[in-house]
């Protein structure tokens, strides 16, 4: 027989229920035939004889119903009944099977079959929005990467490289002329021609001795100069003079009436001075001080 | 104990790598002196070349020592007289070396990994045609041929935080005509007919974990390639040390080092593609992508030449790596796009000397 009241008295509230899970202000009840899924009197599918349920399966909804004449056979115990598809079709359906039961088995089950639907419906919809894909990390292969790429930025020495690169491109010319130094491009391609052609270097001889002493001073002022100067524009204006009388002669030549030398030989004689500085590295320096001290007395 | 198993030894020798002959004798000598705690007694055998004849008692090894300590301590010596070896050799080579003189043989070039790398059959000769065609007529060359002049949006995966977005923000000054959008939600199936159809070239969205950066997809917009990259080691401009000030709107230089196959080439085409054409050189400022050992290295610096040999730079933007995960013909389609290259780790991270960019 089903004493219903004597099984909730005992499984409700005296004894051990396997279904139910406590927590501070509710309890709840975890057997899956549970229509509201909290531990109650008229909730309990275990101590209520007539009892009803919304499932889903695959999104498939059925609803179970349990009587007291079935109660002995527990494997036929439950009466499973597939809703329509439609919602409203589907209430209709729960109404009519469930037509004389009480009350609140009937508006309990409406209210799960709704949620569940409410649910189901989110779920199609959810697929078809974007969905993230969590990709999970080994931690193994991520520490050997990072080591590796620590590494790898050691080898790489990159601003070496970034610096190597910049001035490639300045020799190349791809700056135009924008920067004005292009003295050392200049009087390398200059060297070259002097190592291809040796019938000059007599006259090479020939010219040092002559114009030994402006050649060497006007270059050791600049060169000694150049390394010094933070400030590049003056440097440039004193430079670019010497350079593009000899180069390319576009500028103004202040100084142009000092120097006596013709483009060719100054440039000539410029990679010469620059040559034979590595040996001798004595300064000339014109003498400006003696009308000075005149003047102070 | 018998010493008449001359095979035995060689044998036990070949399987025990490990414990190298030298150590062996310098071994065997040191425990003479010790008590026998050792199972296995062991002789002298080989001593110098001359001795080679008798083959004779086994040699043990230091891992056959079942006691810990004491196996420790003669691991620990075996290492000391490998290395006073080492050391006595190289003291001879510099000897030997300093009394040649002049006529010393060359120096020999250390191995690093980047010279000892695997030749890839995919590597770029300047002067193949057929790599000169494809590059012509490939996406890019729009691009190259001054038909279209880049624009770039930058967007980041959902609710983007923190560093994520500061990092966008750098991003977008670094790189001209670059716009950050919000992500909404949106599909980026959806977003790309929209930036098509506003004359983008660029669609880059940076992912997220945890607040920080990880993942870049580099789409070329019109129809062009889908590269995915991992991002490692981001430094926004506060965390960088020493660094000038905010770069300017001028645009920079690009410099690409060392992308050598085919593959590279087609990413350094990518991120070439990504700056304006004609680099403002009154600014001063040049980007940097550092290809080394399948990391990319992007650096964001000013220049500025103090002679004609020397030249100072100065970090300005964010800095970040790059790895490269995927490359894909098309825009951004995961599931159906058709993959041209893809990191297989198994296959390719294999061999330490191997590279593909």
């Amino acid at each position: 027989m089903q004493h219903d009241d004597v099984i909730w008295d005992i499984i409700g509230n005296k004894q051990f229920c396997s279904f139910k899970v406590k927590t501070k202000s509710q309890n709840f009840c975890r057997n899956e035939f549970n229509i509201t899924g909290l531990c109650n009197r008229s909730s309990c599918p275990l101590s209520n004889s007539q009892y009803a349920t919304i499932r889903e399966e695959k999104g498939q909804c059925f609803l179970y119903m349990k009587v007291i004449e079935r109660a002995a056979f527990p494997a036929r115990m439950w009466e499973k009944v597939k809703l329509s598809k439609n919602y409203e079709k589907a209430l209709e359906q729960i109404d009519q099977n469930l037509i004389y039961w009480p009350r609140f088995i009937r508006h309990k089950c409406k209210q799960r079959f709704t949620k569940i639907t409410q649910y189901l419906i989110r779920m199609r919809k959810l697929v078809l929005k974007r969905q993230r894909k969590l990709v999970p990390l080994s931690r193994k292969v991520e520490s050997r990467e990072k080591r590796k790429e620590e590494k790898a930025l050691i080898a790489a020495q990159l601003d070496n490289a970034i610096e190597k690169e910049l001035l490639e491109r300045l020799k190349q010319g791809t700056y135009g002329d924008i920067y004005n130094f292009p003295v050392h491009a200049f009087d390398k391609a200059l060297e070259q021609q002097d190592h291809e052609s040796e019938s000059e270097s007599e006259e090479e001889e020939a010219e040092e001795e002559v114009e030994q002493r402006e050649f060497v001073a006007e270059d050791e002022v600049e060169e000694s100069d150049l390394s010094d100067f933070e400030d590049m524009n003056k440097l440039k204006t004193s430079s670019d003079e010497e350079e593009q009388e000899s180069s390319e002669g576009e500028e103004q030549q202040e100084e142009s009436s000092d120097e006596e030398e013709a483009g060719a030989s100054t440039s000539k004689s410029a990679a010469r001075g620059r040559k034979r500085r590595a040996f001798v590295e004595i300064e000339y320096e014109r003498e400006v001080e003696p009308v000075s001290k005149s003047r102070d007395f | 104990m018998d010493f008449t198993e001359v095979p035995v030894t060689s044998e036990r020798k070949s399987k025990k790598k490990k414990s190298k002959k030298a150590g062996n004798k310098r071994m065997s000598e040191a425990e003479n002196g010790e008590s026998a705690g050792v199972e296995k007694k062991k002789s002298e055998e080989k001593m110098e070349n001359g001795e080679s004849s008798a083959a004779f008692p086994p040699t043990f090894s230091v891992s056959e020592i079942k006691n810990k300590q004491r196996r420790h301590m003669m691991f620990m010596k075996l290492k000391q007289e490998k290395r006073k070896q080492k050391l006595q050799l190289r003291k001879k080579k510099k000897k030997e070396r300093a009394a040649l003189g002049d006529k010393a043989p060359p120096k020999e070039v250390p191995k690093t990994i980047e010279n000892q790398r695997v030749f890839d059959e995919t590597t770029v000769d300047l002067e193949d045609e057929e790599i000169a065609f494809d590059e012509g007529t490939d996406e890019f060359s729009a691009y190259f041929n001054r038909l279209t002049n880049p624009q770039v949006l930058i967007t980041t995966s959902d609710r983007p935080r923190g560093k994520t977005v500061r990092f966008c923000e750098q991003l977008a000054s670094v790189i001209p005509n670059a716009h950050v959008y919000y992500r909404r939600g949106l599909a980026l199936k959806k977003i790309i007919p929209q930036c098509v159809a506003r004359n983008f070239t660029y669609l880059m969205v940076i992912n997220e974990d945890r607040l920080v950066p990880n993942g870049l997809v580099l789409c070329h917009l019109p129809d062009g390639p889908t590269a995915h990259f991992k991002v490692s080691s981001v430094r926004l401009r506060k965390e960088i040390k020493r660094r000038g000030k905010d770069p300017t709107e001028h645009s920079p230089e690009v410099i690409l080092n060392n992308f050598s196959t085919r593959l590279g080439h087609t990413i350094a085409r990518l991120f070439a593609a990504l700056f304006p054409q004609d680099p403002n050189f009154v600014g001063r400022q040049v980007a940097t992508f550092h290809n080394q050992r399948d990391f990319i290295f992007f650096r964001f610096h000013r220049y500025i030449f103090k002679n004609e040999k020397k030249v100072g730079i100065q970090e300005l933007g964010p800095r970040f790596t790059l790895k490269l995960r995927s490359l894909q013909k098309g825009t951004f389609d995961s599931k159906y796009g058709e993959y041209e290259w893809v990191l297989k780790r198994h296959e390719m991270d294999a061999c330490r000397r191997k590279f593909q960019l």
